[in-house]
Order: structure tokens, then C-alpha cells, then sequence
């Protein structure tokens, strides 16, 4: 494995994580915040309101 | 070669990082923004809500309280203990991506710690509150509105630009990543977001202006903490790490 192929893959292995998480915590902001399935809906209705998410 | 990537010692520990700080944080953060909605949103919020079921009539054919009696914090304790619940995981989620980012930061020579963090904190209050929230403003429940899956469509896209903006107005360092990071803060509200055709909110605006007044304050106050935790989790982290390495 050549220099430049060592120096790209520990690039592409620090950045890896860091998309696993932002995919995680918009995953996670999408379901609090947007699905509208009305038991989510309704659970999340006063944290909806008072986090700024358009509500229903 | 990308699956020994994915599991090297390195990546793990990354991820390992990224997500302790950001679980630690999130739920701090959440659980304190949670009581601080408890206490100063959610009695706007019930408030709103009487004249929304038709309880109180605004205009109607007596004056009516602008004080009627409310019930108190866990009044009703599942609908404000899911609150708490969801409250902590919303903020989790913005801790993660947060965290995300700050690990790309520090990895271009960025500090990371929990002065910068607060910087940080607003910065995601901006993206995440008030940019869509200068267009969409925090709502009281029974407020006219425009469809919600439109509604949520210029949410995201506003989301989206103004955490760019962020970024170029932290890092872009020239004139012209400042003049883009305008362009892209000021375009969704220049579009304009979805609107309702007429205005038929039952609620009174004294009602809906201190909603949304509230809403913006306990959320910048939330986001301040939130970017302080994940700084001050990330850097100690890191320590931990450096120090069993």
C-alpha cells in the first residue's frame, strides 16, 4: 500500500464516523420532530410546538 | 480495504468518542431544556389550548380572564413526562450531529472545548430554531397553517442552508464564503415559507407572540448548553482517550 493510499484511507476512516452520527442524529431529529404517525404526533405534540418543528 | 476501514481500531474509537459526548450532552441538555418548557412554554401552551377547544372565546360575548386557572407542573404526568422523554431525544439528535461535526472540525485544526462549544451551541440555535423560526414561527396549537408536509419540506431546506451558512461564516475565511453564507441565510425567507390561504387562529395574539417569545428563549438557552456539554464531553474524551493510549 503505497503512502498516498495509507494517508487517503486514514482521510476516509475520520470522516466515517462523523457521517454515521449525522445520519444517526437526523434520524433521530426526523422522528421526534417531523413523522407525523398520530401516536408519535401525539407523544411529541407539546415538544413539537415548543422546539419550533411544523406541527400538524 | 473499506471493511478493514470500517474496523479499524481508529474508526472505532472515533465513533466510540462522537457518541459518548453526544449521548452525554443531548441528554443533559434535553433533560434542563425539558423543565425550563415545563415551566415557561408549556402553560402558554395549555393556555392556548382552552381557547383552541372552545373553552375560552376571544371576542366572544363576555371579556374574558387573561388568567384562568392552569394546571400545574405533571398536572398531567405521562403527557409531560413524554415530553421530558422526547425533549432529551431531540436534543440527542442534535448532539450527535453536532458532535459529527466538531470531530471534522478539530480533524482541519479546529479547538474544540467548552468556550468554543458555546459558539457552537448558538450557532446550531440559529440553524436549527430561530432560521426557520423567523419564517415559521413557533406555533400555539390552533394557529392557522399551511399544509404540514410543505411546511416541513421548507424546514429542512432552511435547516440545511443556514447550518451551511454556519460553517462558512466560522470557517470560509474570505469575503466571498461570507457573501454565499448571506445569500443562503436570507433565500428561504426571500422565497417565503408556506403560508395559510386566510387566517382563522382562535387564539389571541397577546398569546401567540409570548409562545413564540418563549419558545426562542428557552431554545437559545437550551443550544447554549448543548454546545457547552458537547465541547466540554468532546475535549475530556479526548483527554480519556490520549491518556489510556
Amino acid at each position: 500500500m503505497t503512502t498516498k493510499t495509507l494517508k487517503a484511507a486514514a482521510a476516509g476512516s475520520s470522516i466515517l464516523p462523523a457521517i454515521f452520527a449525522v445520519v444517526l442524529g437526523l434520524g433521530i431529529i426526523t422522528v421526534t420532530g417531523h413523522v407525523q404517525a398520530s401516536g408519535l404526533h401525539d407523544a411529541a405534540h407539546d415538544v413539537r410546538h415548543a422546539t419550533g418543528f411544523p406541527c400538524h | 480495504m473499506y471493511a478493514t476501514q470500517l474496523a479499524s481500531p481508529a474508526t472505532k474509537a472515533m465513533i466510540s468518542r462522537i457518541l459518548t459526548s453526544a449521548l452525554f450532552a443531548g441528554a443533559a441538555a434535553g433533560l434542563i431544556t425539558a423543565l425550563l418548557q415545563l415551566v415557561f412554554v408549556q402553560p402558554v401552551l395549555l393556555h392556548a389550548e382552552l381557547y383552541e377547544s372552545g373553552a375560552l372565546v376571544h371576542f366572544g360575548a363576555e371579556a374574558v380572564s387573561a388568567h384562568p386557572d392552569l394546571p400545574g407542573m405533571f398536572a398531567e404526568p405521562i403527557r409531560d413526562g413524554l415530553s421530558i422523554i422526547f425533549t432529551m431525544l431531540t436534543y440527542t439528535g442534535y448532539a450527535l450531529v453536532m458532535v459529527a461535526l466538531m470531530s471534522v472540525a478539530q480533524g482541519q485544526g479546529h479547538e474544540i472545548n467548552a468556550r468554543t462549544g458555546l459558539l457552537w451551541g448558538l450557532a446550531g440555535f440559529v440553524a436549527f430554531h430561530f432560521a426557520p423560526g423567523l419564517s415559521l414561527a413557533p406555533e400555539v396549537p390552533g394557529v392557522a397553517a399551511a399544509e404540514v408536509g410543505a411546511r416541513q419540506i421548507w424546514w429542512t431546506a432552511t435547516v440545511a442552508a443556514a447550518g451551511i451558512a454556519m460553517w462558512l461564516i466560522a470557517y470560509g475565511g474570505n469575503i466571498v464564503s461570507y457573501v454565499v453564507a448571506a445569500l443562503l441565510l436570507m433565500a428561504p425567507h426571500l422565497i417565503g415559507a408556506p403560508e395559510p390561504s386566510t387566517f382563522s387562529g382562535p387564539v389571541p395574539t397577546e398569546i401567540g407572540a409570548l409562545f413564540a417569545a418563549r419558545a426562542f428563549g428557552v431554545g437559545m438557552a437550551a443550544w447554549a448548553l448543548l454546545g457547552t456539554f458537547a465541547g466540554y464531553f468532546w475535549q475530556s474524551e479526548g483527554a480519556r482517550a490520549e491518556a489510556t493510549a
